[in-house]
């Protein structure tokens, strides 16, 4: 749920139900959590997936540190973390990854995991994760590929002379 | 050891510009060749339109974190040229009296424009470079240069080594191109060496070089594993005269530092100066109604442009900062360029966020526009700020993930002089894009991974002084005689555009010097091979510069 809380702060989607705690809900459609988020960092491919537990752990000794500093009491039902509301998530974030910070390359590698289930779906077929309406490259706007899974675009420039060249240009086309 | 190790008259660490080129030219001329290569040899049909890890997208580079820079560079046979976008555009002539924060100049007295043009023709040549038109010129170029008329600049479609009557513009360049139309290594160099004899051999990791007590080499290495680069299958070694390194610029220095052990003194100048060559990206988000009113773009179906997705890379480019005469650490070129998902959009950064810049609601929001990013590249003047701590284990890093992600020693901080250049030219892209409400602009954040280059450079450069520069004007190392550089880490400093053309140059204006060591050591080898293909009208250019290597 940790994770899931922590994933959502990235790239944020909307609850999958009522109660759901782990997800912020401050944004419509999928989040990280729901590109898959969960299934890429436990992928021993990734390299992280070893020391979830330990980024689980210290993430919520951060959530409570933070909620004494603000003078927050956290839900005790579910972890610190997830406790905070998304504003606070986010600020904690932003803390842990300021360079400096002395676990900030953790932090940083947990993020860009995150962000890659969403963006990429680094942890599916690409071609397959449109067909199944993957909700990270869905939003991004990626086109379909054609059958054989390979993308080809057939119109792809304007074809207009747009500005002058520079006047120092070689004619092979470099600098002069 | 020395008694089992292989042996081969030259030995070429790396098989991007500037192992190919050695490759070739040595192969061509009668020399056992052999090269190693760190990461997979991939076929055209194995270049996978696929973000998943373990696709020839990750399989294909690296991504190296370092403190304060990171590094993307190839990983496979053909390197950086598999991965690259084929850009092939000369240094300005400016650039070689750079001087950076040495106060003299960086590049040796023997490299100018002028005496690298021939080579650069030659490399023209080799790798087919043609300069584009308007026609060939995607969406993302087209806007970037309507922008730049705009605002009272010129804009210049790019030279590049593709092939467009095969160019699908899929935008898949940096997973190696299926297509074949992107000229890497893999479709001139590389065979053409083969053909003559040279052994490739994929998933092969140097670790460090030795000396045999004949003045001979021991180059160490590992065997890494086909799928999962953090675990080997096994190492070796191979004993060669001449040893031509070209792991490129994040390795080959890390190679060196481990290998002093051994050898003996280093030259101060191998892993430091290291340049990112001055890069930084910033990202457009365009307004499309404003895109369609200012300049009347339509792609015929009612878009103005929503093109990020369709293209070939960087396809435009505006010089009008590349001025000699303005001063050290002002000019610059700005560059359109396609930058994939998966390894930089965390670094996107939202225009005018009023929460986190680089995560969050305001990021996603973002995220849903992609299709109307436009991503501009500026390769300023850097000033050589990298500096290579301890080697790491085996490699150039400690690999965190099977394929793509390391950590590495690299140290960049950058100086005011970069710090500068950086705001002046994210200042004036602003300026360009941000004009009568085009778009709206940020630059990376540097907060996350550092600074981000693709052509890193400079970490063991040629020089004449023997102080700042690790290797002398023939790209041998000094007080190492027989290992030559020939990558990116032997060009001085930075470019202020992109690199390859410049690399390849140079390689190919080291290797009659190359062949001339290599006779001198007892290899049967001759120079004047022709461009792959068999051309030969930059030969007949270069030779006669060259009345030595003639005969």
């Amino acid at each position: 749920m940790t994770l899931e809380a922590y994933a959502d702060t990235i790239v944020p989607g909307q609850k999958r139900f009522a109660d759901d705690r782990a997800i912020a809900g401050v944004s419509t459609g999928g989040g990280a959590v729901q590109a898959g988020a969960l299934e890429l960092l436990q992928w021993d491919a990734t390299g992280i997936h070893e020391g979830l537990d330990d980024l689980v752990r210290l993430v919520n000794e951060h959530a409570l540190a933070y909620a004494a500093e603000r003078r927050l009491t956290p839900d005790p039902t579910v972890p610190p973390f997830v406790a905070l509301d998304y504003p606070d998530r986010a600020a904690l974030i932003q803390r842990l990854t300021t360079p400096g910070h002395p676990e900030k390359e953790f932090w940083v590698l947990l993020s860009l995991f995150c962000n890659m289930a969403f963006d990429s779906a680094a942890h599916l077929n690409t071609a397959q994760a449109m067909e199944d309406g993957h909700p990270g490259l869905e939003a991004m706007g990626l086109s379909m590929p054609d059958a054989d899974g390979l993308w080809r675009f057939q119109d792809y420039s304007y074809r207009r002379e747009f500005a002058r060249l520079h006047p120092d240009t070689t004619s092979t086309g470099s600098p002069a | 050891m020395s008694t089992t190790a292989e042996r081969t008259d030259v030995l070429v660490i790396g098989s991007g510009f500037g192992g190919a080129i050695a490759a070739y030219h040595l192969a061509a001329g009668g020399a056992d060749v052999t090269v190693l290569e760190r990461g997979p040899w991939l076929e055209s049909k194995e270049f996978e339109h696929d973000y998943k890890l373990g696709s020839s997208y990750t399989r294909a580079f690296d991504f190296t974190v370092g403190d304060g820079m990171s590094i993307l560079g190839g990983n496979c046979v053909g390197g950086g040229s598999v991965v690259y976008f084929a850009a092939m555009p000369r240094a300005p002539r400016f650039v070689f009296d750079r001087q950076g924060s040495i106060g003299r100049r960086m590049w040796p007295q023997a490299v100018s424009r002028d005496t690298l043009d021939p080579w650069y023709d030659r490399v023209e040549e080799s790798l087919s470079v043609t300069r584009q038109d308007w026609n060939d010129v995607s969406y993302a170029g087209g806007l970037w240069a309507a922008a730049c008329n705009h605002a009272g600049r010129t804009a210049n479609p790019l030279a590049v080594a593709i092939d467009n009557t095969k160019c699908v513009n899929c935008n898949w360049m940096m997973a190696g191109c299926r297509f074949e139309a992107k000229q890497s290594l893999l479709v001139n160099y590389l065979p053409a060496a083969i053909a003559h004899g040279a052994r490739i051999r994929p998933l092969h990791e140097v670790q460090h070089l030795s000396r045999t007590p004949e003045g001979s080499y021991r180059v160490h290495y590992n065997v890494v594993h086909d799928d999962d680069y953090r675990l080997q299958a096994g190492s070796g070694v191979i004993e060669a005269k001449i040893v031509v390194m070209a792991a490129g610029a994040g390795a080959t220095p890390v190679i060196l530092q481990r290998s002093e052990a051994h050898l003996g003194t280093m030259p101060r100048a191998v892993g430091r100066y290291f340049s990112g060559n001055g890069e930084r990206l910033n990202t457009a988000i365009i307004d499309e109604a404003k895109a369609a009113e200012l300049f009347g773009l339509d792609r015929g179906d009612g878009l103005a442009y929503a093109a990020n997705q369709i293209g070939k890379g960087p396809t435009v480019a505006s010089w009008d900062r590349l001025d000699g005469s303005l001063p050290e650490f002002s000019r610059y070129s700005l560059e359109q360029l396609y930058f994939p998902p998966g390894l930089g959009t965390i670094l996107a950064q939202v225009p005018g966020a009023t929460g986190p810049s680089w995560f969050g609601k305001e990021k996603k929001e973002i995220l849903k526009q992609w299709t109307s990013w436009l991503t501009i590249f500026t390769m300023i003047e850097d000033d050589n700020e990298g500096v290579f701590g301890p080697p790491p284990a085996t490699g150039n890093a400690h690999r965190i993930s099977q394929q793509m992600l390391g950590r590495g020693n690299l140290r960049y901080e950058p100086t005011k002089n970069t710090l500068g250049a950086w705001a002046a030219s994210d200042a004036e892209v602003k300026e360009i894009l941000e004009k009568d409400g085009l778009a709206k602009v940020m630059p990376w954040t540097n907060d996350l991974v550092g600074a981000y280059t693709v052509h890193p450079l400079s970490s063991c450069r040629m020089g004449d002084d023997p102080h700042t520069s690790a290797l002398d004007d023939s790209n041998e190392l000094r007080d190492h005689p027989g290992i030559f550089v020939t990558d990116g880490s032997s060009v001085p400093g930075a470019l202020t555009v992109n690199p390859a053309m410049t690399i390849a140059a140079l390689a190919e204006r080291a290797m009659p010097g190359i062949v001339r060591a290599a006779q001198s050591r007892g290899i049967s080898v001759t120079y004047g091979a022709p461009a792959p293909d068999g051309s030969t009208s930059g030969r007949s250019r270069v030779l006669p510069l060259l009345p030595s290597a003639r005969g």
